[in-house]
């Protein structure tokens, strides 16, 4: 799991002690994080390589880090030094926290594949600034074929009081973005929408949804008595408790408690046509009214 | 446009820049936003809520598309001077950071959160007019926090529309003038459509991430039967619009009354006065002018704007709106229910 990366500083040999294990467990990316980062990489200046930026959020009380806004940092980069600007980190950071106190500094992002020997400079800048920051890569030019977004951690390594070098370990990262479910990732994965989904356009999505999960089920459930698909318990406990999850009522209650609810609605929709009518009726009175 | 072809001759200068003020003139169709500035909005609006939030969005203006690429939020307001001007340090601070990572910072609009969708407020309409004074192309993005609940994405561009600018801009809300352009509640706000565009790395890295998971949190939402809290609120709110109204209304009245009785003074006083003239022409005196502006009762009652009623209409039709939306979903929700049972 842990792939200890040594930085251009020096390899270090094996003596090497990760000095603290006591930093933060692992993290949680939102999307609007990804999408800031990959926004400020298509936006990055003509000769950058690469772009870095500032990472907001808070620490969990279990230790894992949440990541929930994010800043791109001017900087410049040579064969061996960096310049990251830090009046500008510094700006942005004293606006963010106006608008929301509660983001505070938890790290720096950087794209790219993996951790790179410029990284250590300036985690040690961020490491100046908050305790143990985490260091988030994005691999916005696909190396590995794959979009890769990792989490790690940097730990002293000492011999002594000499300092060694730095170690990047990877944390496990959780990209479940919670934030975008909302959005729908249909909107978020194409390049495109022509319009948004109005109520009734996204129930139908959803209904369609439905169907065709049940369907699959139906299908499979008459696979398995066929013996075309060889069973597995597990699936058919959770089948079984799915269906039983269902109330059962009597038909007769049933069917009072559908009635009732579908005259609710009704009256909920007359009385907004009637307010409607009503709308129509004061204007029409207001404008007979200025005739006088 | 910008490399126009000799061939093309005959178009001289002054042609080509009519045709670039035309095309200026073409009026605004939709509104493209990027994810990210989806994203960002709705970030804010929820963590904020119920508390009311404002931003502000930043873009080009292409033809008739206005591009919605980012935004930035302004932290909540306290009402006193020197917030002002904190505020307005802010506002440059960050628009002076965000160009300098080669953002657009060109202002195209704001966008505030609202509740259950009442963003009709004359604050709003004020708002609007400030930005429309520097920018001539600008737009309101409109998002609901507490419709998220449902399922729905509740994002909404509106601008006002470009007669009720002219009319609030010359006072105009009277009766008279209303009637004269025609102008009706509905005319007030002009939605836009919203256009959702990504970059084609974020689009990568979505499809890439997100496996095609068969449901999402927001269909979950979309099918859960309990639609009372929602629609309880939603009929509360209207009630209080309805009480808004006939207040309105009543202020009308008023006027009217008003109006009706200074009418009959005026008629009463003129009656007298020419009854007094005739007198004094038979003994020969000089007859008295019929027009007296220092007498109170000629003096003209102002009448009431219109510009609350109005908006009190359009919220009460949002909401109507809104109880035949969630209304409709209940019934499928409903029907789907009942076929599940007979399975």
């Amino acid at each position: 799991m842990a792939a200890p990366e040594t930085s251009a500083r020096g390899a270090g040999p094996a003596l090497l002690f990760p000095s603290s294990s006591s930093s933060s467990s692992s993290a949680r990316v939102e999307a609007v994080v990804v999408f800031t980062i990959c926004d400020s990489f298509v936006r990055r200046p003509d000769q950058a390589e690469r772009v870095i930026g500032t990472l907001l959020g808070s620490v969990l009380p279990d230790g894992t880090v949440h990541v929930r806004n994010a800043y791109v940092v001017p900087h410049s980069e040579s064969a061996d030094q960096v310049a990251l600007d830090i009046e500008y980190h510094h700006n942005m950071y004293a606006s963010h926290q106006k608008v929301n106190p509660k983001e505070v500094l938890v790290g720096w992002f950087s794209t790219g594949f993996g951790v790179s020997g410029g990284s250590t400079l300036i985690h040690e800048f961020y490491s100046r600034e908050v305790q143990s920051p985490i260091h988030l890569t994005v691999d916005t030019g696909f190396t590995m074929g794959e979009a890769s977004i990792k989490a790690y951690v940097s730990s002293n390594l000492s011999l002594g009081d000499r300092h060694l070098a730095a170690q990047f370990q990877e944390i496990p990262l959780d990209l479940k973005m919670l934030d975008a479910e909302k959005v729908g990732f249909e909107m978020l994965k194409s390049t495109m929408v022509e319009k948004l989904p109005n109520d009734l356009e996204g129930m139908e999505s959803s209904m369609q949804k439905l169907y065709a999960l049940i369907d699959e089920i139906y299908k499979y459930v008459d696979d398995v008595v066929e013996a075309r698909v060889a069973p597995d318990n597990k699936i058919g406990r959770f089948i079984a408790d799915t269906v039983s999850s269902m109330p059962k009522l009597s038909p007769a209650s049933f069917d009072r408690l559908f009635n009732d609810k579908i005259q609710d609605n009704l009256a909920l929709v007359y009385l907004s046509s009637i307010t409607r009518t009503q709308i129509a009726v004061a204007e029409k009175l207001n404008t007979a009214a200025q005739v006088l | 446009m910008a490399n126009p072809a000799p061939a093309a001759g005959g178009k001289s200068f002054l042609q080509a820049m009519s045709t670039v003020t035309e095309e200026a003139a073409v009026p605004l169709r939709v509104v493209q936003m990027e994810g990210l500035a989806v994203l960002k909005i709705i970030k804010h609006c929820e963590e904020f809520a119920p508390a009311l939030v404002t931003g502000q969005l930043l873009g080009l203006d292409v033809g008739s598309v206005l591009e919605v690429t980012n935004c930035f939020p302004f932290p909540i307001r306290e009402d006193d001077e020197e917030a002002d001007a904190d505020g307005a340090n802010y506002q440059l601070e960050m628009m002076r950071c965000l160009r300098e990572v080669n953002v657009d910072n060109n202002t195209v609009g704001w966008y505030q959160s609202c509740l259950l969708g009442s963003f009709q407020t004359v604050e709003l309409i004020e708002t609007f007019m400030n930005y429309q004074e520097n920018i001539r192309r600008c737009v309101c993005i409109v998002y609901d926090p507490s419709r998220s609940s449902q399922g729905v994405l509740a994002l909404k561009a509106l601008k006002l529309t470009d007669s009720f600018m002219d009319l609030y801009r010359n006072n105009g809300l009277t009766g008279e003038k209303l009637r004269e352009k025609k102008l009706s509640w509905v005319d007030i706000f002009e939605e836009i459509p919203i256009k959702v565009s990504n970059s084609a790395l974020v689009s990568a890295f979505m499809k890439e991430l997100e496996p095609e998971s068969p449901v999402s949190q927001c269909d979950f939402d979309r099918l859960k039967l309990s639609t009372a809290p929602f629609m309880e609120r939603n009929l509360e709110f209207m009630i209080g619009c309805m009480d808004g109204l006939s207040s309105e209304q009543n202020k009308f009245q008023y006027y009217y009354r008003n109006l009706g009785r200074q009418q009959s003074q005026q008629q009463a006083w003129l009656q007298k006065r020419r009854q007094e003239n005739m007198s004094r022409k038979a003994a020969g005196e000089e007859p008295l002018p019929e027009e007296d502006p220092s007498n109170p009762i000629f003096k003209p009652l102002p009448e009431p704007s219109r510009l609350e009623g109005y908006l009190v209409t359009n919220q009460i039709s949002s909401y109507c709106n809104h109880i035949n939306g969630v209304a409709g979903q209940s019934f499928n929700r409903l029907y789907l229910m009942k076929a599940l049972q007979e399975d």
